[in-house]
């Protein structure tokens, strides 16, 4: 266990049980000070618990985590109180104005009030929404409804923030300009979790954790991931019929998996550079035009999905 | 390509406004038979109006729709007998089974029952889903609702099918066994528009239509709209030290647009053969160390940006 450097948090072998259910099962990770740091993993898989534990909302039944240099066991309030929220769902009170929603937020946190006013202009001026201050929050446009929910989130200064799922649904560049902002505070050395589905999102991490059945199942940089921790590798095949040519590819051997993707195939295969010209055979033996067979680079898409489903050796991947 | 009349969509200058805002200026798309044709944008982007006003729950101020050769203002009625639409909001009873439920929306759009019964249990199992049968609606994982509202919504084997943002906030596995079924569907013959604001999601289409404020930004298969981007291109740095890779080479010629991601540094590039020497010779000289930097494939969002920001002309 490191020495709890009080911008990062570390879990040992973190534990809940519910009853005889096991939700996390021996979570273990250091996030450094400034990093951007993700959590994906299918509902149910044991993130959202971790994340409450690691909040100081649940108590582990096992295991210790520190965050921002507190237990979470034993100091919950403490952790509570230097960490920042946000959730996909925002917290923000739509018929409020920009500052009115502010300064609430500055009491619920109980920021000081000798250094209030200038927190909020210090996250007025970091959402760019000092000129918008006086503004409606329900009618501004939903790129800046996150600037602000996050401004709102971090008016105590937290070393450690949480967000879930902060920019679905946002238009890629007012999604470019939060997650600048993002890079900025964790520049600042501001830690930062990431809980996402939307693997847009998760590229932003500069690190990530993907979580199953209560453990972490891989862990490292989008890149590693997608080099190291995919089963097998992919091939990208444009082939005419589609259809017959998925149940051609399925059915064809040492294939572990096959997906239709727009307008062709991504199959899941050991080795791509041996099942390249074997499966533009087989598949022209029964009738299937192809146009292009090649070997492509893993997305953390395909990555996850291989690393939570188990490939039954029929060509289709299967939650277990 | 003429569309035929009993399958496809067409829209032409659609409209819809509402107290300070258009919320659907002037559309016009088709889509074809057989199609999986993916409304892609930002929320806001006027998705769920256009959606609406196609499903005839919602009548347009401008323009004309046609779905499944029905216009949607003066048959909205007709139209809802073709079609399934799945909202935003779907309608499950949480307190009722899995069966029950399909029980329930078989009912309510008149399906007989012998076609109710094997076609449940044909959907089902295509959704993976045939072991839930019992399980109450709300205890459900939110992937598996979402499937069971695409089940009830196909009980009716309708020509044409509307979904909006079906997959949101869906994990990746379960995104996969929905994207399944829809295209199994397709292999019936039947023809998907579906809207989704997940730019990844948008590449699986046939065709997509990139909406922003709206407006149409463009409309075409996805390979092909990428392939706008000219003679810029994405450059990505893979490195330990991003924030470090990104100061060398923010100033650096050529270098049109950066953003940092993750592990790696993307950037636009005037010139991809050109700049990359020179870019591997400043990360050198700032000591960066770098796992890799080449070419990478723009990805639907780079020409998102690409257009809005006026890199890349608009236009169907």
């Amino acid at each position: 266990m490191s020495n709890g450097n009080d911008n990062s948090v570390v879990v040992e072998k973190l534990v809940k049980r519910f009853g005889d259910f096991t939700a996390v099962d021996g979570i273990s990770l250091e996030t450094r000070k400034g990093e951007i740091f993700g959590f994906l993993g299918p509902n149910g898989a044991g993130k959202s618990t971790t994340i409450r534990m690691l909040c100081g909302l649940l108590k582990p039944t096992a295991g210790r985590a520190m965050v921002a240099g507190f237990d979470v066991a034993r100091e919950p309030e403490r952790v509570r109180q230097n960490i920042g929220y946000m959730s996909q769902k925002f917290s923000l009170y739509n018929d409020l104005r920009v500052i009115e929603n502010l300064r609430l937020f500055a009491g619920l946190y109980s920021v000081p009030l000798a250094v209030t006013d200038a927190r909020i202009e210090w996250a007025l001026e970091m959402a760019s929404l000092a000129d918008r201050r006086t503004a409606i929050t329900a009618e501004l446009a939903g790129g800046w409804k996150q600037r602000l929910a996050l401004g709102c989130a971090v008016l105590h200064r937290p070393p450690v923030l949480f967000l879930d799922e902060p920019t679905s649904g946002v238009d890629p560049i007012s999604r470019r300009a939060f997650w600048d902002l993002i890079h900025h505070m964790a520049e600042e050395g501001v830690t930062v979790f990431v809980t996402t589905h939307y693997m847009e999102e998760a590229e932003y991490c500069n690190r990530l954790a993907l979580i199953y059945r209560g453990r972490m199942v891989a862990l490292g940089t989008p890149n590693e991931l997608k080099q190291r921790h995919m089963k097998g590798e992919l091939l990208f095949i444009e082939a005419e019929p589609l259809g017959p040519a998925l149940e051609a590819v399925e059915s064809a051997p040492d294939v572990l998996d096959a997906a239709v993707f727009g307008n062709a195939l991504h199959v899941v295969v050991e080795d791509a550079a041996a099942m390249q010209a074997r499966l533009r055979a087989y598949l022209e033996a029964r009738n299937v035009r192809v146009s292009a067979v090649e070997p492509i680079r893993p997305s953390l898409e395909d990555v996850f999905v291989s690393l939570t489903t188990g490939f039954n050796g029929n060509g289709k991947g299967k939650a277990t | 390509m003429p569309a035929s009349p009993q399958a496809a969509i067409e829209v032409q200058a659609l409209v819809k406004r509402f107290p300070g805002i258009v919320a659907v200026d002037r559309l016009t798309f088709d889509v074809r038979p057989g199609e999986i044709f993916g409304l892609v944008g930002p929320d806001g982007a006027g998705k769920t109006t256009t959606l609406r006003m196609l499903a005839g729950v919602m009548p347009p101020d401008e323009g004309t729709a046609r779905v499944a050769g029905l216009d949607v203002a003066r048959d909205p009625e007709g139209v809802k007998h073709q079609i399934s639409y799945m909202p935003q909001r779907f309608g499950l009873y949480e307190d009722l089974t899995v069966e029950e439920n399909i029980r329930f929306y078989a009912d309510l759009f008149g399906v007989r029952r012998r076609e109710r019964e094997e076609r449940a249990a044909r959907l089902l199992a295509a959704s993976g889903m045939s072991e839930f049968r019992d399980r109450l609606a709300g205890k459900l994982s939110g992937g598996m609702k979402q499937k069971l509202g695409l089940t009830c919504a196909l009980v009716h084997t309708p020509r044409v099918i509307l979904l909006d943002e079906p997959t949101t906030g869906v994990d990746p596995v379960s995104r996969r066994d929905f994207w399944r079924i829809l295209y199994s569907l397709i292999a019936e013959g039947v023809t998907i528009l579906t809207s989704t604001a997940y730019l990844d999601e948008a590449e699986r289409c046939h065709r997509v239509a990139l909406m922003h404020n709206g407006r149409l930004l463009m409309c075409d298969t996805p390979a092909l709209l990428k392939a706008r981007l000219p003679a810029e291109a994405v450059v990505s740095i893979v490195t330990a030290d991003p924030r470090a890779a990104r100061d060398a080479v923010e100033q650096a010629e050529g270098v049109l647009g950066l953003r940092l991601a993750g592990d790696q540094v993307r950037l636009g590039v005037d010139d991809g053969p050109r700049r990359i020497p020179q870019l591997r010779t400043r990360l050198e000289t700032a000591g960066v160390p770098v796992e890799e930097i080449g070419m990478v494939q723009p990805t639907l969002e780079d020409l998102f940006v690409a257009t809005v920001e006026g890199r890349v002309s608009a236009g169907a």
